[in-house]
C-alpha cells in the first residue's frame, strides 16, 4: 500500500456506532484490512493515479484548488472571513452502469413529484382516493393556497430539483430527501469540474468522465419552454436575494452562463398584471423568472408584507399567465419530510410503478404507536424537522447529550406533525484528504434534474458533499462540509440516452467525417528580422558586435 | 516628426507578437482543457488539427500525439516559429531594436516576460501558465494604451495587433470547420477568445452555429471579431496616412483590408458558414498580404540591414 493511503482503515475500527453495520466504502471493498490493495473497479484508475503521488504533492494540489477558488470568488463566509469553498482532491466515481439506474430513479421521482403537485393544487384526487391524508397537506407549512391554479403553460412546476441520495451499509442508493423549492449547489458541480481539470489533469487521463457543462444550457431551455403562451422569444431573468445571500455566487454563475439578466427585487415592478424590469431603455417585459428567493419573500402582497426581496404583484401576474415563476410557488409541500414518507405510494399511485430508488425507513410520529417506539429509542435514531433542509434542526440520537434528548422528547410530544425519525444510516465513505492523511469520510450525493416539460434531464454526477470531521454524518457546507467532484465514468456513455436515436451510429459517422476534412493552417507571418532562418545572421551580428556585448541588456 | 522605418517595423511586430502569444495561449488553453473534460474527443486527431491550424507542421508518422506534445511544440519550444515562447522572444527582440522609442515600462515588461518564460510546464500548471501569458499580454497592451502618445509609434503597434487579431480569430474559426460535427463546439470557440460571456449577453442563449459565427466574424462591437479587427486596422492606416486625393484608395494595404472586409460584410452569413474553411483561409491570406503591403510601403526592404556571409 502506498504512503498516501497509510492508516486509511484504522479510524474505522473504534468508531462503530451501537447497533449499526459498518459503512460502505466506495473505493475499497475491505477498508479495514491492513493491506487493502484492491480498489473497486470504478476507482482503479483514480487509485493508480493517486498512488503515484506523495501526500505533500497532493496537498500542494489541494492548496492550488483552494487558491483558485479564492481568486474566482467561490467562497463562503466563515466568521467574517472569506474562505474558499472546500473541494477535496479525490473525486467520487460512479460507474455508468450504476448511474443508469440512479438516473432512472431520479426521473421517476421528479415525474411523481410533478404529478403530486399538479394534483394537490388541482383536483386533489390522491386525497379523495385515500393515498395521502388531507390533514397532512393542509398542515404543511409550505402548502400555499395562494398557489392554487397557477400552472405554467407546459405544466411544469419543478424546473429544477435536487434529490438527495445516500448509499446505505450495503452500497444501495436511497433517497434521503427531495428538494423541489430552490435547490442550490449546481454551481459547485460546474466549477469543481473546471478547477479539477486545471489542477489535477493526470486524474482525467484514461478516464471517460461525462461532462457537466451543459447544465446552464439545459436550464435555459427548460425555462424558455415554460414561458407564457404566445411569447416566441421570452425574456428570462434570475431573481436573487442579493449579494449577501450565501448562494449569490451560484446566482451570478447561472445568469452569466445562461446570458440572462440577474435581477434583485428592486429591479422589478408589476404593472397591469405584467412584470417589468427597469433598464436604461425603459421598462422591459419579463416573461420567466428563475427565482432563488423563498416563497415567503417573493410577493409582499401575498406572503410576508415586510419582504424587500420580491416584488409586489408577482403572484397576480403569474396567476394571470403573464409570467412564469420557476420553480413554482408552493412546491415546498412536496418536499415536506412527512410527504416524503408517502413517496413510494405516490409513485405507485401516479405512475403505476415501483419506486426505483427506495426511501430511508421512516417513522411517522403522528401514529401513536410509532411515537412511542421512537421516544423509547430516541438515543439510537436520527430525528429531523419536516420542513428543514440541509440538516437544519436535525438531531443524531447517539451523538446527543441526555439533556438534548430530553428537550427533543418534549418537542416531539408537543408537535408530532413537525418531526420524523429515521434509523442512523451509515452513509458511505470515500477517501478524503484531511489533517491526518487520507481518511474515510461520509458523503451524500445531490444529483440535479431539469424538467423542460417533455423530458427530465439528469445532470451526470451531481454535488457530492462530504463531512470533514471524523464520523460526522451531517454533510452540509454550513456545518463543516466539503465537496468532491463527481464523475460518471464509463466507456459506453451514450447507451443510457433515452431519446431512441441510434447514437452509436451517429458517433461513428462523426468520427468518419472528422478524418475526411483536411485543412492546413497558414504558417505564421514573421518579421524579416525574426524569421527562424535568421539565426545565422544573428550569430554574425553577435560576432561583429562583440565590443557592444556588454550593453545587450 | 517621422520615425525611422526600422523602429516603426519593430513596433508593428511587437504588436503582432504580443497579440499572437495571447491568442495562441487562449486557443491552447481552452482546447487542451476540453480534451480533459470531454471524453469523446479523440486526442490524437484533436492534437493534430490543433497543430495544423496554428500553422505548424504535423508529424506524418503513425505516432499518437498527446496534449504534452502540443504543449511542448506550441507553448515552450523556443525554436518553433508558431510557439508562445517564440512570440514572446520575438516581441522582446523587437523591443530591444526599438529600445530608444519603446517606453522603459514596456521594455521591462517584455524583457521580464521573456526571461520568466518557463522551459518546462508540468501538467497541473498548464492552465496557470496560459493565464500568465494572457496576463503579460494584457499588461504590455495596457502599458501602451495607458501611457503611449497616440503618435505613429502607437498607430503601428495597434495596426500590428489588429492584423494579428484578425488572423488569430480566423484560425480559431478554422478549428471549428476542421471537425465539422465532433470538433470543438461553438462554446469552446467562443471561450477561446474570451467571447463566451459577451456572446451570451448579446444573443441570450446557447451558441448556434450561425449566431456564434456571426458574432466572431461580424460583430461591430466585440473587439476580437474579424470585422472589428479589420476595421481597426483600416482606421490605423488612415490615421498613418490621411488621404487628400479625390479618387478611390491608393494604398495597397488599405485596399486589401477593404476587400476582405466587404467580402465578409456583404456576403450572406450562410454562404460563409457553408465554406467557412475557405473564407478563413482568405482572411489569413489577406492579413499576410496586408502585412507585406505595410512593409513595402512603410519599411521597405532596402533600408533593413542585410548581413551577408563573407565569401572569402
Amino acid at each position: 500500500m502506498v504512503d498516501l493511503f497509510d492508516g486509511y482503515g484504522a479510524t474505522l475500527l473504534p468508531r462503530s456506532r451501537r447497533g449499526s453495520a459498518d459503512p460502505w466504502d466506495e473505493m475499497f471493498p475491505e477498508p479495514k484490512s491492513h493491506d487493502p490493495v484492491e480498489a473497486r473497479a470504478a476507482y482503479k484508475d483514480i487509485y493508480n493515479a493517486l498512488a503515484r503521488m506523495t501526500q505533500e504533492e497532493l496537498r500542494g494540489r489541494t492548496d492550488a484548488l483552494a487558491s483558485s477558488y479564492l481568486a474566482q470568488g467561490v467562497t463562503f463566509d466563515f466568521a467574517g472571513e472569506e474562505r474558499p469553498f472546500p473541494l477535496d482532491a479525490v473525486p467520487r466515481v460512479i460507474a455508468q452502469s450504476e448511474w443508469v439506474d440512479v438516473e432512472a430513479g431520479i426521473k421517476q421521482r421528479v415525474k411523481a413529484l410533478e404529478a403530486f403537485l399538479a394534483d394537490i393544487y388541482g383536483s386533489q384526487a390522491a386525497v379523495r382516493d385515500g393515498v395521502i391524508p388531507a390533514g397532512l397537506i393542509s398542515s404543511s407549512n409550505h402548502f400555499h393556497r395562494e398557489a392554487a391554479g397557477i400552472v405554467s403553460p407546459n405544466n411544469v412546476r419543478i424546473q429544477v430539483s435536487g434529490i438527495d441520495l445516500i448509499r446505505d451499509e450495503n452500497g444501495a442508493w436511497r433517497v434521503l430527501e427531495d428538494n423541489v423549492r430552490v435547490p442550490s449547489g449546481v454551481s459547485y458541480v460546474i466549477s469543481n469540474r473546471r478547477v479539477m481539470a486545471q489542477t489535477l489533469p493526470e486524474l482525467f487521463v484514461s478516464m471517460r468522465v461525462r461532462p457537466v457543462g451543459d447544465y446552464p444550457n439545459k436550464l435555459l431551455q427548460a425555462l424558455r419552454a415554460s414561458a407564457p403562451d404566445g411569447i416566441d422569444d421570452p425574456t428570462v431573468v434570475v431573481l436573487t436575494p442579493g449579494v449577501y445571500n450565501s448562494a449569490y455566487f451560484e446566482h451570478t454563475l447561472l445568469a452569466r452562463l445562461m446570458g440572462v439578466e440577474l435581477v434583485e427585487g428592486r429591479d422589478l415592478f408589476c404593472s397591469g398584471g405584467k412584470v417589468w424590469m427597469r433598464t436604461t431603455a425603459g421598462p422591459t417585459r419579463v416573461d420567466v423568472i428563475y427565482r432563488r428567493v423563498d416563497d415567503e419573500f417573493i410577493d409582499p402582497l401575498q406572503f410576508r408584507a415586510d419582504s424587500m426581496l420580491g416584488s409586489p404583484g408577482l403572484l397576480l401576474a403569474a396567476r394571470l399567465g403573464n409570467v412564469t415563476i420557476a420553480n413554482a410557488v408552493g412546491n415546498g409541500v412536496a418536499d415536506d419530510k412527512l410527504v416524503y414518507t408517502y413517496m413510494p405510494d405516490l409513485i405507485q399511485y401516479y405512475l403505476g410503478e415501483k419506486a426505483i430508488i427506495p426511501n430511508v425507513d421512516t417513522w411517522r410520529l403522528e401514529d401513536p404507536g410509532a411515537l412511542e417506539e421512537v421516544l423509547d429509542r430516541l438515543d439510537e435514531l436520527v430525528v429531523k424537522p419536516v420542513d428543514g433542509s440541509g440538516g437544519k434542526g436535525l438531531v443524531v440520537g447517539p451523538d446527543a447529550s441526555p439533556k438534548e434528548l430530553e428537550t427533543l422528547r418534549a418537542r416531539l410530544i408537543a408537535d408530532p406533525r413537525g418531526w420524523i425519525a429515521q434509523p442512523v444510516v451509515q452513509l458511505s465513505t470515500i477517501p478524503t484528504l484531511v489533517e491526518d492523511g487520507m481518511r474515510p469520510r461520509h458523503a451524500d450525493l445531490r444529483p440535479f434534474a431539469v424538467n423542460d416539460g417533455s423530458d427530465v434531464w439528469v445532470l451526470p454526477g451531481g454535488l457530492t458533499r462530504v463531512a470533514l470531521p471524523e464520523g460526522q454524518l451531517v454533510v452540509n457546507s454550513s456545518q463543516g462540509g466539503g465537496s468532491k467532484d463527481t464523475w460518471v465514468v464509463g466507456l459506453d456513455p451514450l447507451s443510457s440516452s433515452s431519446d431512441g436515436h441510434n447514437i452509436q451510429g451517429l458517433v461513428a459517422e462523426q468520427a468518419a467525417n472528422t478524418q475526411a476534412i483536411q485543412i492546413i493552417g497558414h504558417q505564421p507571418d514573421h518579421s524579416p528580422e525574426d524569421r527562424p532562418r535568421n539565426q545565422d545572421q544573428a550569430q554574425q551580428q553577435q560576432q561583429q558586435g562583440t565590443a557592444d556585448a556588454g550593453e545587450v541588456l | 516628426m517621422p520615425m525611422l522605418s526600422r523602429i516603426a517595423e519593430s513596433l508593428f511586430w511587437i504588436g503582432r507578437y504580443i497579440e499572437r502569444s495571447d491568442g495562441t495561449a487562449r486557443i491552447l488553453d481552452v482546447h487542451l482543457q476540453l480534451l480533459l473534460e470531454d471524453p469523446w474527443i479523440e486526442e490524437n486527431l484533436a492534437c493534430r488539427s490543433l497543430l495544423s491550424v496554428m500553422g505548424s507542421d504535423v508529424p506524418d508518422d503513425e505516432r499518437s500525439l498527446t496534449r504534452a506534445d502540443v504543449l511542448a511544440t506550441l507553448a515552450i519550444d523556443r525554436t518553433h516559429p508558431a510557439s508562445i515562447a517564440y512570440s514572446l522572444g520575438a516581441a522582446r527582440e523587437n523591443a530591444r531594436r526599438a529600445r530608444e522609442i519603446v517606453s522603459t515600462e514596456l521594455w521591462e515588461c517584455l524583457n521580464t516576460t521573456r526571461a520568466k518564460m518557463p522551459r518546462k510546464i508540468s501538467g497541473d500548471k498548464t492552465h496557470e501558465f496560459f493565464g500568465w501569458v494572457r496576463d503579460r499580454a494584457a499588461l504590455a497592451v495596457g502599458i501602451m494604451e495607458s501611457s503611449a502618445s497616440r503618435d505613429e509609434a502607437w498607430h503601428f503597434f495597434t495596426l500590428g495587433r489588429s492584423i494579428e487579431r484578425a488572423d488569430m480569430t480566423a484560425r480559431l474559426l478554422a478549428t471549428r470547420s476542421l471537425t465539422e460535427a465532433s470538433g470543438p463546439s461553438w462554446t469552446t470557440i467562443l471561450r477561446s477568445c474570451g467571447a463566451y460571456e459577451s456572446y451570451l449577453r448579446t444573443y441570450r442563449g446557447v451558441p448556434s452555429a450561425r449566431n456564434a459565427a456571426e458574432f466572431l466574424l461580424l460583430d461591430r462591437l466585440f473587439p476580437r471579431s474579424i470585422l472589428y479587427s479589420v476595421s481597426r486596422a483600416e482606421q490605423c492606416l488612415r490615421d498613418l496616412a490621411p488621404r487628400n486625393e479625390r479618387l478611390g484608395v491608393t494604398d495597397n494595404s488599405q485596399r486589401l483590408l477593404g476587400q476582405i472586409r466587404s467580402q465578409l460584410e456583404y456576403r450572406p452569413i450562410t454562404d460563409i458558414l457553408h465554406e467557412l474553411p475557405r473564407y478563413m483561409d482568405s482572411v489569413q491570406d489577406a492579413t499576410s498580404a496586408t502585412s507585406e503591403a505595410v512593409r513595402q510601403r512603410y519599411f521597405p526592404t532596402n533600408t533593413a540591414p542585410s548581413w551577408i556571409g563573407e565569401s572569402v
